[in-house]
């Protein structure tokens, strides 16, 4: 039995083309990805984000505990600032992705909606073996969430929400509230552009979406529904990695370039062997490629150099904004500078590609 | 969901328009509508051989790869070359701009044993 966000109703009336994401019932698409991808670059579209996890922290050792099991240092985190960490196994491999958020008396984290149970499972572990002192909640399912990207994103609800997004930098949050309703805004997103995801309570959320799909029915809406389908073009032309593909528990997030995000002075699960492959160098690397023809790069195409597996692609697709087809893959390291030809093997026939710097599309600040 | 009364299909999705000795290809509104989005169509090149129920090339969209299957056999006559750099075509006219391949075919009663359009309706569930 699949679970329904408090916006199935939504995406059934704007005509959502549903499909089993996680154990969630969610809309691929609406209109079609490409035109959905093409609203979000150029104007803005909502995604419904409510299927991933969504948990609260608070108690004495909450910051303590998630310095532990978090790459992040997150001790020097200011209240009202969001951060994009990794959470790793013990081997120095990924387990999630998250987003992790200050608050005045609690810390807030947004995870995948796949990994949810795995570490709801694991945080209390940690919480028993270590013997601490702090309260996790799963608000998940008493919540929903939403995305809103795009260049007129902004302006058009800065006046709708109850806090002052503008002034709002990337990666800061607020909370707000209007009608008694409690709105958390994070200025942040998964697409590569500007925008905001807010969470609001489950209950409000029916009355949210009427108010909403009034204004995205007509043709000339600047903020139009947007599926799974298009986030996923979005985030592969922004070289943001996604769980499954770019990270998992063999893969270790120095190779994906994420070291940005790991303090390596801190101590914390996974510490030592990462330690261990910064000071050597990861032995492959991730990499953005750009086919010479139109042929997509699906996960799990063989790479190769002179006709010997160098890599593999971990997503790939055809690109909208640039219309090429464009994949990420993990190559050998030393066949990682930008501009090495490589092929991309695709059902024995080699199709040649250059490797590009990341990412494949920047916003234009 | 409706598709012309005139052409003969595969459950594979091609429908086939017999003018004379040519029977031209292309693929139905609702294969187009599952696949979304099409990003490139590999087609055989004039003078090529094609064999019913074989593959003569492949789809592509951003879901998924698809193989295209000749209902006749026969040998390639002309390929649409707007789907090179416009394969949207499909999605948008797959009728009629969007045709793929004409094959001047060996056995033009061949195309009768092909399914009917409501043959076709009723085997795809609409």
């Amino acid at each position: 039995m699949l679970k329904r966000t408090p916006f199935y109703d939504f995406h059934v009336s704007m005509g959502g083309r549903l499909v089993d994401f996680a154990g969630w019932e969610m809309p691929i698409m609406y209109r079609g990805i490409v035109d959905e991808h093409e609203q979000t670059r150029k104007s803005g579209s909502m995604f419904d984000v409510s299927h991933m996890g969504r948990l609260q922290f608070s108690g004495k050792d909450a910051t303590a505990f998630l310095n532990h099991v978090l790459t992040r240092n997150v001790a020097e985190q200011k209240i009202g600032q969001s951060r994009y960490s990794l959470v790793c196994n013990p081997a120095g491999g990924v387990m999630d992705d998250i987003i992790v958020s200050r608050d005045v008396k609690n810390w807030i984290m947004v995870c995948n909606a796949s990994n949810r149970d795995k570490l709801v499972k694991y945080f209390h572990q940690v919480r028993t073996d270590r013997g601490l002192d702090f309260d996790m909640a799963d608000q998940t399912e008493s919540t929903a969430m939403v995305a809103i990207q795009g260049p007129k994103v902004i302006d058009r609800i800065a006046d709708i929400l109850p806090v002052d997004v503008r002034a709002m930098k990337r990666y800061q949050f607020e909370t707000g509230s209007f009608m008694l309703t409690k709105f958390t805004v994070f200025r942040s997103g998964y697409t590569g552009e500007d925008g905001v995801e807010v969470i609001i309570p489950a209950k409000v959320a029916g009355m949210a979406m009427k108010m909403l799909a009034g204004k995205m029915d007509n043709p000339d809406a600047a903020i139009k529904p947007a599926g799974l389908g298009a986030r996923d073009t979005l985030r592969l032309e922004a070289a943001m990695p996604l769980y499954g593909h770019e990270l998992g528990e063999q893969i270790d997030p120095i190779s994906v370039g994420l070291s940005w995000a790991i303090d390596l002075k801190k101590d914390f699960v996974g510490a030592e062997p990462l330690r261990k492959i910064a000071a050597e160098g990861p032995r492959r690397k991730l990499v953005g490629l750009e086919l010479d023809g139109r042929r997509i790069a699906r996960q799990g195409t063989p790479i190769l150099k002179d006709a010997k597996l160098v890599g593999e692609v971990t997503s790939g697709t055809f690109s909208p904004t640039l219309q090429k087809s464009i994949a990420m893959g993990f190559v050998d390291a030393d066949l990682t500078a930008e501009g090495t030809r490589l092929d991309a093997d695709l059902k024995g026939t080699p199709n040649p590609a250059t490797v590009v710097k990341l990412p494949f599309y920047k916003r234009a600040s | 969901m409706s598709a012309p009364t005139n052409y003969r299909y595969l459950e594979t999705h091609e429908w086939h328009d017999l003018q004379g000795d040519t029977v031209t290809i292309g693929i139905t509104q609702f294969a187009a509508d599952e696949l979304t989005d099409i990003t490139f169509v590999d087609l055989p090149k004039v003078g090529a051989t094609v064999t019913a129920n074989k593959r003569f090339g492949e789809i592509e969209s951003v879901k998924a790869s698809s193989d295209l299957y000749s209902g006749v056999s026969g040998t390639v006559t002309a390929v649409n070359p707007e789907l090179t750099n416009n394969p949207g075509l499909v999605n948008r006219d797959p009728y009629k701009a969007a045709w793929m391949i004409k094959v001047k075919v060996t056995n033009p009663a061949e195309v009768n044993k092909l399914l009917s359009v409501e043959d076709y309706l009723k085997k795809t569930g609409h």
